[in-house]
């Protein structure tokens, strides 16, 4: 193109008019925007979100009370508290995580021995207050119970890779 | 006619007001702002006298631009109010006596108004087209560009005179800085400046 | 009894009679405009939205239809926050400038044949100024503020407004030469006849696109809305408003907007006139309302398209593009008018 050309292509503000005729093209494109609460996107089945204590399928709870999640959480989210039980097993009196510190980096789940402790799907727990995020022993196995099926399915999807 | 009336007085009331606020705020930026309010308020007198072009003129040059550079730079200003009142008994005898200048002024202005209405009154001897026969635009349009066509020219010099005089004043030529130069970027073309190579593995430009 | 009321009550009716008819009218004209206003914001985020792929508000309402009256509540139930070491008087006044400066100008805006609130002489000169003094909302708010964000906002959109008034004001120039007039209503009346008459589709088409890049300047936005650039000046000169002065300034940039649409319509694009002939059936406010909606979809584009000017790009497009060229085009078509006589 000689100079002359281009001069007249700039006067007609043809670069100015191909970029504007790109966001009219996508204009009528196929939108990917998710109506978030009500559609979803997939979620990985590594996906690290809210922690959930698991059971065994009898009933019995698998933590066992080692502390390693405790000692290897980077945040210091994790108090645990054990004593043995009347049939002598050791089992945990307080297990705390304070959702408020915690990373969800997930070195809890990889550093428990028996897959007690593990980041569930779920991503919604947003609270009103920040108390609420302070969560007990029993909130944390009742989320596992919530969870049981999600959780263990993802377990089973991740297993070959571990 | 009453509602012209009242209007009259409403615009002129509030523009000398704001007149003399000008002078009496504390705070310049206040003053300019009630400067704004004064050419406003004689803008809606131009429009009650029936010269309307004059009127958004008015608005469009004074208010629009010249005022707006004004606020502009008084609002930059660092003001220090207790210096800004310091002089103000040393220029009290100057600025007394330019005011008692421009009252005699004014003085002799209607006092001939009154004693010669021929000079410069409303039948005065000015050549003028007939009220009501063209538009007000027209009519100082024609007066412009025939009787007084050499004054206005003139003064368009004097502004562009002034106006140049202001940018050579001002204008720095500083070496050494690098300026955008958009037609330069314009002309580039990727053929120019880059060179794509085929460089087989291994063996380095 | 039918004496008294011609003798003594008509005349007062007679009198009384603007005093109804003026305000009507103007509730007329300042309702649809504040409802295009709402409906604006929405028709931005949609568009914007799906030139981005997304699918823009969707939830209050049919079709998000109702998201313009849920973000007015919820701007009006927010509170009014005075800085501390702000200017009450004028940090409140400007707002109301901006607003009341939006609506004023729709007076001289003929809207159809003989639909004008007041049908002025001087009409394009009217609405030049009341643009002229939008700069004035700006910068006392940027002033009053007391912050250095709104001040530098301020700074810039003043230094903005009056660099592009200066060739809108040549374009204006341009157009005047070949009507030959003033009054908003003859410029319209002299693009009858079909599109091909109108102005944009002439000589002086360069002079339509110089000024329609120029409203954008003049209105602040994208790719000029520098004033209000949220990645350096956070808000720029509307940082510290919230609540009802904050939704007055938004009313009064959107309806200016709309004026600058409508005026754009009316200098370029033959104002209520039909495109061709044959469609003269369909009344004029209709056309003039279609051509203000395609001018404004043309702000919501060039927004969606182009990035922000950096500050010196924006004055040397207007001072070294914009004004050589409008100013050549005065010259230009003051000569075709002496030598044609058109």
């Amino acid at each position: 193109m000689s100079n002359i050309t281009r001069a007249v292509w700039s006067f007609a503000l043809w670069e100015l008019l191909s970029g504007m005729s790109l966001t009219l093209r996508a204009m009528f494109r196929r939108k990917v925007t998710l109506n978030y609460p009500y559609e979803k996107g997939p979620l990985s089945p590594r996906f690290r979100g809210e922690h959930a204590l698991r059971r065994y399928p009898n009933g019995e709870e698998r933590c066992i009370a080692c502390k390693l999640c405790e000692a290897v959480c980077p945040a210091q989210a994790i108090t645990i508290e054990a004593e043995e039980r009347a049939d002598g097993s050791r089992r945990t009196t307080r297990y705390d995580i304070d959702m408020t510190k915690c990373i969800y980096c997930g070195y809890c789940q990889e550093a428990c021995p028996v897959d007690a402790i593990v980041e569930g799907p779920n991503a919604e727990f947003a609270t009103e207050t920040r108390e609420e995020l302070f969560y007990n022993k029993q909130k944390l196995l009742l989320n596992g119970e919530r969870w049981e099926a999600e959780i263990a399915t993802n377990i089973a999807l991740d297993a070959p890779y571990r | 006619m009453i509602l012209q009336t009242l209007a009259f007085y409403l615009f002129a009331c509030i523009a000398v007001a704001s007149g003399v606020m000008v002078i009496a705020a504390r705070n310049p930026v206040h003053s300019v702002l009630f400067l704004i309010l004064a050419f406003f308020n004689s803008a809606g007198l131009f429009v009650l006298m029936g010269a309307e072009f004059l009127a958004m003129l008015l608005v469009v040059v004074y208010v629009g631009a010249v005022a707006v550079l004004f606020l502009f730079v008084v609002m930059m200003l660092d003001i220090d109010f207790i210096r800004l009142r310091e002089g103000f008994m040393r220029y009290l005898p100057v600025g007394a006596m330019i005011g008692l200048v421009l009252l005699a002024e004014l003085a002799v202005v209607i006092g001939g108004y009154f004693m010669a209405p021929e000079f410069g009154g409303p039948d005065g001897a000015m050549p003028g087209p007939t009220v009501g026969a063209i538009t007000n635009t027209e009519a100082i349009g024609r007066l412009i560009y025939t009787d007084y066509v050499y004054i206005f020219q003139a003064a368009g010099l004097v502004l562009l005179v002034a106006m140049v005089g202001a940018i050579v004043l001002t204008a720095r030529r500083r070496t050494g800085v690098k300026r955008q130069r958009a037609a330069d970027q314009n002309a580039r073309r990727p053929e120019d400046s880059v060179e794509i190579v085929k460089i087989p593995t291994g063996s380095g430009v | 009894m039918a004496e008294i009321f011609t003798d003594t009550l008509w005349p007062w009716v007679l009198f009384i009679w603007p005093w109804i008819k003026i305000p009507v009218l103007i509730i007329v004209i300042i309702v649809p405009v504040l409802l295009s206003v709402a409906y604006l914001t929405y028709w931005e985020r949609k568009i914007i939205g799906w030139m981005q792929y997304r699918k823009g508000p969707n939830v209050v309402g049919w079709l998000g239809l109702m998201q313009p009256f849920a973000d007015g509540l919820k701007l009006f139930l927010k509170e009014t926050i005075i800085p501390s070491g702000a200017n009450p008087i004028i940090f409140l006044l400007s707002p109301m400038i901006t607003f009341v400066l939006a609506l004023i100008a729709w007076a001289v805006i003929p809207f159809d044949e003989g639909w004008v609130l007041a049908d002025i002489n001087v009409g394009i000169l009217y609405l030049f100024a009341i643009s002229s003094l939008g700069v004035y909302g700006v910068v006392m708010a940027g002033w009053a503020s007391n912050s250095k964000y709104a001040f530098l906002g301020a700074l810039r959109s003043a230094a903005q407004m009056v660099s592009y008034e200066v060739s809108m004001g040549f374009v204006i120039v341009t157009v005047l030469f070949l009507v030959g007039s003033l009054n908003l209503s003859d410029i319209v009346r002299a693009q009858s006849g079909g599109f091909w008459n109108w102005h944009m589709f002439g000589i002086l088409a360069p002079m339509g696109v110089v000024f329609f890049v120029s409203t954008l300047a003049e209105t602040n936005r994208s790719p000029f809305d520098l004033p209000e650039a949220e990645a350096e000046l956070v808000a720029g000169y509307f940082v510290e408003y919230s609540s009802f002065p904050f939704a007055m300034f938004f009313l009064g940039e959107y309806a200016n907007m709309i004026l600058m649409a409508g005026m754009t319509s009316i200098l370029f694009l033959g104002g209520w006139q039909a495109p061709i002939p044959a469609l003269d059936v369909i009344p004029g406010i209709i056309w003039f309302g279609l051509k203000v909606a395609f001018v404004l979809f043309f702000f919501l584009w060039v927004r969606a398209t182009f990035p922000r000017y950096r500050y010196d790009q924006l004055m040397r497009l207007g001072w070294k593009v914009f004004l050589p060229l409008s100013l050549a085009w005065v010259v230009l078509v003051a000569g075709i008018v002496e030598f044609t006589g058109a």
